[in-house]
């Protein structure tokens, strides 16, 4: 008789104002940690904050962001892509050249390498390859393929390439409106949408979404072909900025990509990433190194102040944890 | 029948030799190819620049034999700065190389701390933590090392660079190195405790390890070894220079699975390192002789990973199992 009571649940509801306003200040601190950088920068250098300084500072912030949305889409299924950066650099180096000179031949490259992202995610899934090791042997392809296509810095974006990426947009800069949509579209996607909340539950608990009927494999192969296709796009936007490409242009975006989405809330398992924060995460980073140059330090210290500001927002999320845990 | 099936079942069980076999039948095709002409200077030189690779190799094995989700980025910032370190305090006198060196091992043991501290205060993940560490390493070696062109000591030089009846010191002192780190991971106590830890973490938490202080001493030992490799690097090329870690990052995660470590932790072995790495070094170098350009020569390296990993993986899954 006793089987059919339910079990009362027990104190799982306990102060939920404060595990709410943990959540919240842990949501809320990618965009803090940013409009600090803002502010700093702005007191520092007023003059930043016109739309010439503001273009200046978001110039390269676009492919950044870009590759960061495809490290995270990787992420969400618990894997890690350390391919990206060559990846990047690869399809900078076919846009300046194959798609520069034979446009159709271009576009069925770059096809081809979203078709390589997801043939990746098939093999990673079939045969349940570590996917650390599979990115780390695709770095060395793509980058072979660069340095194939490129053996010396050089090339040239097409023109209507140059001609989008520069587009002028009134009030703020395009790279800015850009960055806004790519966060909402995406967060739109996987965070509101039906298809999103499986793609996310992959990641966070694989056997039930399987149980519930969904395809693995699919859903494995759509986040690779997604990624691929916004990693396509941080190279075409990243080529068309510095109008010509060599083998090695983007080889830090690697790192820089898996920085941005943790600085952003993601976590390595369980499905949980934050497009919106990943977004923010990329553009903090990219303020990191120009927040020197106001500062006058030396450029040297550029890469270890994106470290610094790593390790500064995760040991507030440490704390703010911590909060949470001891009631 | 029988000792056919234990022979094929003696050699499924050292996962290692698959490497060095493979690294044999490489250097007999290169030989075969320029028809016998200088396979002895060839292994040579494979043995000199594999040295390289094991020591962070080994380094990068006892992180990764510690579980899922543990591997070391900081290697090539720490090479770049210890190389950078131990030539500026050597500073071209023989009698200073001990300080030199001295000081190297300590930077490695500050920076395998400062590695540990990160992933256990801010409870972040190791790949992160080294990653973050890595970033602030590069910096101050970009900064300290810009006017660093100091040449190493002539006898430091000569001792990386040196051989005897072929066969280079380095080599000898880095397979020395393997086998005392071999029987550290196979009958230490430490070494049993970071393969359980592997296994199942929480498993050799309740029988009584001490996985705190087994990981940390192993993020210690990897930054330890990537220091060596860093001075001992700037010995072998003349002077440090910021980009002569690079390569290592991908090549430590490399050498360690053609090695026929599991990367999931918990199933390692040391020789297979140095198989890996005489294996990529020789696949290098017979692309070269056969003509082969740098991009063909990287997209076959990396082709021959996801092989080997594809290969490696079927076996390693029934084992698990």
């Amino acid at each position: 008789m006793n089987a059919s009571t339910p079990i009362p649940l027990k104190a799982t509801v306990a102060r939920p104002a404060r595990l709410n306003r943990a959540r919240l200040l842990r949501g809320a601190l990618p965009g803090v940690s940013l409009a600090v950088l803002l502010v700093v920068i702005f007191v520092m250098q007023p003059r930043a904050m016109s739309y010439m300084g503001m273009n200046l500072m978001f110039n390269l912030a676009v492919p950044i962001a870009l590759a960061t949305i495809a490290q995270m889409l990787i992420i969400t299924v618990n894997d890690l892509d350390l391919s990206l950066g060559s990846f990047i650099s690869f399809v900078a180096c076919v846009c300046a050249t194959v798609l520069n000179q034979h446009p159709l031949l271009g576009c069925l490259a770059l096809v081809g390498c979203v078709a390589a992202y997801a043939l990746l995610g098939a093999l990673i899934h079939l045969r349940k390859l570590p996917s650390i090791v599979v990115t780390l042997g695709m770095s060395f392809i793509w980058m072979g393929g660069a340095i194939l296509l490129l053996p010396a810095p050089g090339g040239t974006a097409p023109q209507w390439l140059q001609a989008i990426v520069r587009y002028k947009t009134p009030l703020l800069p395009f790279a800015i409106f850009v960055c806004i949509a790519l966060a909402l579209v995406v967060h739109l996607f996987l965070m509101r949408s039906t298809l999103g909340v499986v793609l996310r539950g992959a990641g966070g608990n694989p056997i039930a979404v399987a149980k519930a009927g969904w395809s693995l494999l699919r859903i494995k192969v759509s986040l690779y072909a997604l990624a691929g296709t916004f990693g396509v796009l941080a190279g075409l936007f990243l080529v068309g900025l510095t109008t010509s490409a060599d083998a090695s242009i983007a080889l830090r975006y690697t790192l820089l990509s898996i920085a941005g989405v943790i600085l952003g809330g993601g976590e390595f398992v369980g499905g949980r990433v934050s497009p919106i924060g990943a977004v923010l995460g990329a553009l903090t980073l990219v303020l990191a190194g120009s927040l020197l140059s106001f500062l006058h330090i030396s450029p040297d210290w550029q890469i270890g102040a994106q470290g610094a500001i790593l390790i500064l927002v995760l040991a507030l999320r440490a704390f703010v944890n911590r909060l949470e845990a001891q009631p | 029948m029988m000792t056919a099936r234990t022979a094929l079942s003696r050699v499924n069980s050292k996962p290692w030799l698959w490497s060095f076999l493979a690294a044999l039948m490489i250097w007999l095709a290169t030989v075969i190819f320029t028809g016998g002409m200088g396979g002895g200077s060839l292994l040579s030189s494979a043995l000199s620049f594999s040295a390289f690779f094991v020591i962070v190799g080994i380094g990068q094995m006892f992180v990764i034999t510690t579980g899922p989700g543990n591997i070391d980025l900081s290697i090539p910032a720490n090479i770049a700065l210890s190389g950078a370190v131990g030539m500026k305090l050597m500073n071209e006198q023989a009698d200073l190389i001990w300080l030199g060196v001295g000081a190297v091992v300590c930077l490695g043991v500050l920076l395998g701390c400062a590695n540990y501290a990160l992933i256990r205060v801010l409870r972040i993940p190791p790949i992160i933590a080294t990653l973050s560490a890595s970033f602030l390493l590069q910096s101050t070696a970009i900064a300290y090392g810009r006017s660093v062109r100091i040449q190493p000591p002539e006898l430091f030089y000569n001792f990386c660079t040196g051989n005897v009846l072929g066969v280079p010191y380095l080599a000898i002192s880095v397979v020395v190195l393997a086998v005392i780190m071999g029987y550290v991971l196979a009958r230490t106590r430490y070494g049993r405790w970071a393969v359980a830890i592997g296994q199942n973490a929480r498993a050799a938490e309740l029988a009584g390890g001490r996985v705190g202080r087994v990981r940390f001493a192993t993020y210690v030992l990897s930054a330890v070894f990537a220091s060596l490799c860093g001075v001992l690097l700037a010995g072998f090329s003349g002077g440090a220079s910021l980009s002569m870690g690079e390569e290592y990052l991908l090549a430590s995660i490399a050498v360690v699975v053609i090695g026929g470590t599991s990367v999931g932790g918990g199933f390692s072995n040391v020789p297979g390192i140095w198989g890996a790495a005489l294996f990529l070094y020789l696949l290098v170098s017979m692309l070269n002789t056969f003509g082969a350009s740098a991009g063909v020569r990287l997209i076959l390296t990396g082709l021959i990973i996801i092989a080997v990993i594809t290969a490696v993986s079927g076996r390693s899954s029934a084992r698990a199992v």
